[in-house]
């Protein structure tokens, strides 16, 4: 395999309830302007994550929709699917087709137009990540199905809600400092604490939100990279790894361990030769704010049980010692959720080249992404570094 | 009725599982291939009596179950060591905790539009309420 570098980021202007663009005009806009920042005028082939188009925008056949809307008709082009890791799936397809030699340029990006349905249209569109006969039949919600993650931690580990509210806390911290993001406000524990109650001990500011957005990367041989970066940093993709775990949660024998994250993360270290120590930031999926906890123990930033310490003590803080979600995360840039996972890319390029402005981690020369569907029956995680 | 509905009957009315002949693994439902590499699986019928795993309470539902909010979910651990996931029925959220114990029993789950089926299935209920 030969290695594969990111010449092209590129992300609509805001996220959030964007009334006026559509599915199509939402992708074709990142697309376009993670083409035009790679400074390349064509692309091989394309990979298109995306959860449900059809139950949120009823379309489907993504491949064509938007290879024809780049205005690229002819070009190979697929969608990925992998729920709410469809964006990072779509990356790391991408990511192949380069690293083999079939092709030499290839954009991957994500979307969800969410906000064309209503709250319980919403609502069941995403419930159809986890498992249909065996857990959404029963009137289980995707809040509720985190909920009883958080439950379990914090009955083994003594983690609290207010450990909880200060991922919240955090994660809108760095939001504000980032122009897309859709909910870029600052909150308090106490707000946290008092806003209501979705699934207990989930507020609905320990969720992340429903949102329009896209996000795209372009993609090619290192070869061709060097050809085209000229004085900007040159970003590779160092590791790549992907994992399944069960689709029902109640399946696994441990009920807040993130099996699908720790394997994808070995997988992409030992690709990389690094591990945890070597990585200076992070993008994680905090659908909600348990998760962001779960993960960083699953990628091996801390110790099991001991996630929920992490953001009051501003460990994963911007300054801390690992900055988690800089971008403000799902949490506060929003989450459309086929999108998520190249947005996060987007996120870790933006660090990497030293253009985050002011949420930048001063001399960050490894990242790591990591993307998960349902709740955490797959995972994609990406390391990236400066060349 | 459906046959998406008809065929989980087996599962939902009456508990039946499967159980891989060569590990002892359970499944529920019954598969056609066992993690351990076996495709030998026989029928088998679930305790109905475990305890409460993990919870929460659903404050914003779907809309077929709107009019049940709030309600008590949780994953519910068997006698056997097989884990589900099902409504508490009739609980109020404080009475149940992780470890609290239940019985699985046959209840309406929900009932789909004016002109829809009314859905059945497993619910776990408290032992105050079990005869």
């Amino acid at each position: 395999m030969r290695d594969v570098a990111i010449i092209g980021v590129g992300l609509n202007p805001k996220w959030g309830e964007l009334w006026d663009k559509s599915l199509r005009t939402l992708f074709a806009e990142a697309a376009l302007a993670a083409i035009e920042d790679a400074g390349v005028d064509h692309v091989d082939s394309m990979y298109v994550g995306c959860m449900t188009s059809g139950l949120f925008a009823g379309q489907e056949h993504l491949g064509s929709l938007m290879a024809d809307y780049l205005g690229q008709p002819g070009l190979p082009a697929t969608r990925v699917e992998s729920a709410c890791a469809s964006g990072g799936a779509a990356v790391r397809s991408a990511f192949y087709e380069v690293a083999s030699g079939a092709s030499d340029i290839v954009l991957a990006g994500g979307v969800e137009k969410m906000t064309d349905v209503g709250g319980d249209g919403a609502t069941y569109a995403l419930s159809t990540a986890a498992d249909a006969d065996y857990e959404v039949y029963h009137g289980v919600t995707f809040p509720a199905l985190y909920a009883m993650m958080a439950v379990d931690h914090m009955n083994r580990f003594g983690t609290t809600s207010e450990d909880l509210a200060n991922v919240a806390v955090k994660n809108h911290n760095h939001g504000s400092m980032n122009p897309a993001a859709q909910y870029p406000f600052e909150v308090t524990v106490e707000q946290v604490l008092g806003s209501v109650m979705v699934a207990d001990p989930l507020h609905i500011l320990d969720c992340s939100p429903i949102t329009d957005g896209a996000a795209a990367v372009v993609l090619c041989s290192m070869d061709k990279a060097k050809e085209l970066a000229g004085d900007r940093p040159l970003v590779k993709i160092a590791g790549v790894g992907a994992a399944t775990d069960t689709i029902a949660l109640h399946q696994r024998p441990d009920l807040s361990w993130l099996g699908s994250t720790e394997k994808a993360a070995k997988t992409a270290f030992e690709m990389a030769g690094v591990g945890p120590d070597d990585i200076d930031f992070a993008e994680v999926h905090d659908c909600f704010t348990i998760a962001e906890i779960m993960v960083i123990e699953a990628l091996g930033f801390v110790e099991r049980g001991k996630g929920g310490a992490a953001a009051r003590d501003g460990l994963t803080a911007l300054g801390g010692k690992i900055p988690v979600n800089t971008s403000g995360g799902l949490k506060s840039k929003g989450h459309p959720v086929g999108a998520t996972g190249a947005a996060q890319i987007v996120e870790g390029v933006t660090q990497l080249r030293g253009e985050a402005g002011d949420r930048q981690v001063e001399g960050a020369r490894r990242g790591i992404t990591q993307n998960m569907g349902g709740t955490g029956g797959s995972s994609v995680v990406h390391v990236l570094e400066v060349v | 009725m459906p046959a998406g509905y008809t065929r989980e009957i087996p599962q939902r009315y009456r508990l039946e599982a499967g159980k891989c002949k060569k590990c002892g693994a359970v499944h529920f439902p019954q598969r056609l291939a066992c993690a351990c590499g076996s495709k030998d699986t026989e029928p088998y019928v679930l305790p109905s009596t475990g305890k409460i795993a993990t919870y929460s309470v659903v404050r914003v539902g779907p809309s077929d179950f709107m009019d049940l909010v709030p309600y008590v979910v949780a994953v519910v651990e068997l006698d056997d060591g097989t884990k589900l996931t099902c409504q508490v029925a009739d609980a109020a959220p404080e009475e149940v905790s992780v470890g609290t114990p239940v019985t699985l029993e046959f209840r309406k789950v929900n009932q789909v539009g004016g002109h829809g089926i009314i859905k059945y299935g497993y619910k776990a209920v408290l032992d105050r309420f079990v005869e």
